[in-house]
């Protein structure tokens, strides 16, 4: 029930009102596929898409591949009883609001932040770096470092369910320790990853909060552009065009993906 | 036989905690080793460290006259099969068998035809398109055994592979084992708790107690002539009896022992430590018999008066607790129900034969 009001409802309405066109004030309810025609025809809504996946493919590329090691090292070798406090300090980040930390590091990578005057300090810079700031990397930096807890702990279940005797039994068998990672550890522990793929993959696309604060003006992605539609320029049929694309591109993109995995795991034998 | 893997003063320490204490072991090659003991006794921690997870903390192991200080365990020619079977679950029967073959540099068809015979010889015949996760206990034991044994290793570790099955399944897997390993003529290093298993199974046992071997020997004198009680109690039954020794003449020995009274024994009965200091005597309970209606004393047999105290009736076998004079513990004892014998109620009143040959004196 409550799945039916808070997740299909809105669904329905978004879906409604992207067959519906805004007269002025009045919302003109015929069906029509003049959003969809204006989204095909001008480039910058493509443009805006492609951006966002890139930088959300970017974001959980960066995210993963940071969070693997971490939640490894967590589970291989941290003692056991040392554990949950690890998994307690990973947390700490969400003690602050998700706006205090995406501020934190407009500070971090500004103009006079500590990065740039650090580096001037220290000589090894003439000028301050200009490709940390208001641009598509600040976005990535900034939202890589908020999912990071979200990909940790996925792969941390899925490292930690692993039965420590297999990894002996493939040394036992002649494989070395890397080997056995790629043999063993890395497809026993594929689902967490897929996991913590998808809970950084899908909610990245539609943040819009980082990059109107960290994009600057190239950085801004296809959620400030249907921010924009629904508030600033009053045209909720087309901001509802934009977002179902996006919802459908993202679940396509996370389709093929896990279609790529199995098949992956499949020849693994 | 030549010696296979030698082992000498291995020590191994967790801390302060002292796993192995000197062993010294010398296995054969095409032997059935069997590590015998108690929870905790280090038996374990000895296959690891032979198998190449755990280091020493001193001594050294060589097996086939290289020494395996700091060699890896896939530089080992050993192969293990866990208490768990460690059974791969995202591969198949078949890939779990195949998955030691990748670095062996057979043609894909010669691979496909090794595992089809490796779990022809388990008896895993046709099962290898199977996911690993759909087998049963003893189907996944037979996979680790087709695993390891594809590979043809020099040794085959086994960590209580039958510990996780049931009763009959373990019982029909010792004599396959037994099979298996006279088949492939590779040296096995069985790793149990349990006794029985033991003594079925292997050429020769090391029993181990508190990280040091307690005795090592052939199942057989193992049983009938256990170097200490420890050993005695932990294989098999047996009973004690206080004893003392009258008069020590070399080549035979004359006890007075509590209940039995006195009786002259050959020296190789008793162990060192038990004609230097204090001694019990210890009985087999199928060594002590019943004397039923009728039944008269087989030659060299000395016979006391018994009282039943309890009786616990098995079908082929009955057990008995019995009371003798002088003696505070009751001794058990064993029965076959062959026909004609009746099964006694508590309380009768009866006679007991005994063999002074029986009789083993260990240092108490």
């Amino acid at each position: 029930m409550y799945a039916l009001a808070f997740l299909a409802v809105p669904i329905i309405a978004v879906i409604l009102f992207s067959f519906w066109t805004q007269d002025f004030m009045t919302l003109d309810r015929t069906f029509t596929l003049d959003n969809y025609r204006e989204i095909a025809e001008k480039p910058i809504y493509t443009v805006l898409l492609q951006r966002s996946i890139y930088v959300s493919a970017c974001v959980t590329l960066v995210t993963v591949i940071l969070a693997y090691p971490i939640a490894y090292f967590v589970s291989f070798h941290v003692e056991p009883g040392r554990k949950s406090l690890w998994l307690f300090l990973i947390t700490i980040p969400f003690w602050t609001s998700y706006l205090i930390r995406v501020f934190l590091w407009k500070v971090v990578l500004g103009y006079n932040g500590v990065v740039n005057s650090g580096l001037l300090g220290l000589g090894l810079i003439d000028e301050p770096l200009s490709f940390i700031l208001y641009n598509v990397n600040a976005v990535i930096i900034t939202l890589a470092h908020a999912f990071a807890p979200f990909a940790i702990l996925p792969i941390f279940v899925a490292l930690e369910k692993i039965d420590r005797s297999l990894l002996e039994a493939s040394q036992d068998l002649g494989e070395t320790r890397f080997t056995t990672f790629l043999r063993v550890t890395l497809p026993l522990s594929m689902p967490g990853l897929v996991a913590a793929v998808l809970i950084v993959f899908i909610p990245t696309i539609g943040d819009y909060v980082t990059p109107e604060l960290m994009g600057g003006a190239g950085g801004k992605l296809i959620a400030n552009m249907i921010q924009v539609q629904f508030r600033e320029l009053n045209n909720a049929p087309l901001g509802a065009a934009l977002a179902l694309m996006a919802m459908v591109s993202v679940t396509a993109i996370s389709l093929v993906f896990i279609f790529l995995n199995r098949r992956w795991l499949r020849r693994q034998g | 036989m030549s010696t296979l893997i030698s082992l000498s003063q291995v020590e191994k320490y967790y801390g302060d905690y002292h796993a192995l204490r000197g062993i010294d072991l010398e296995i054969r090659s095409g032997e059935f080793f069997s590590l015998l003991g108690p929870s905790g006794c280090g038996k374990t921690t000895l296959l690891r460290t032979i198998a190449g997870f755990e280091g020493v903390s001193g001594g050294a192991i060589r097996i086939d006259g290289k020494d395996m200080a700091g060699v890896p365990p896939n530089l080992r020619p050993t192969n293990m099969v866990f208490q768990s079977y460690a059974i791969f679950p995202h591969l198949s029967v078949a890939e779990n068998v195949a998955f030691g073959l990748r670095r062996s540099g057979l043609s894909k068809t010669d691979k496909a035809r090794a595992v089809t015979e490796a779990l022809e010889m388990v008896g895993l015949g046709g099962f290898g398109k199977r996911a690993a996760h759909a087998l049963s206990g003893g189907q996944r034991q037979r996979v680790a055994l087709a695993r390891a044994l594809i590979l043809k290793p020099k040794v085959l570790l086994l960590d209580e592979p039958l510990s996780a099955l049931d009763k009959k399944m373990r019982e029909q897997m010792q004599v396959e084992l037994i099979k298996l390993q006279r088949q492939v003529g590779i040296t096995f290093i069985l790793v149990t708790h349990d006794q029985e298993e033991a003594l079925v199974m292997s050429d020769r046992i090391a029993v181990m107690f508190d990280g040091e071997i307690g005795q090592m020997a052939d199942p057989e004198t193992l049983y009938r002539r256990p170097a200490s009680r420890r050993v005695a109690e932990f294989i098999g039954q047996m009973n004690f009896l206080q004893a003392r020794i009258v008069d020590d003449a070399g080549a035979s020995l004359m006890l007075e022992v509590a209940g039995l009274g006195r009786t002259r024994v050959e020296a190789s009965q008793a162990t060192a430590d038990a004609r230097t200091g204090a001694c019990v005597v210890g009985l087999r309970p199928e060594t002590l018999g019943i004397l039923f209606e009728g039944e008269a004393p087989r030659l060299g047999q000395e016979v006391i008066d018994a009282v039943v105290d309890e009786v616990v009736y098995y079908g082929d076998m009955t057990y008995y607790h019995v009371h003798i004079p002088g003696v505070a513990e009751p001794l058990k004892l064993s029965m076959k129900n062959i026909t004609g014998r009746p099964v006694l109620d508590i309380g009768t009143s009866t006679r007991v034969a005994w063999d002074p040959r029986a009789l083993v004196l260990l240092g108490g």
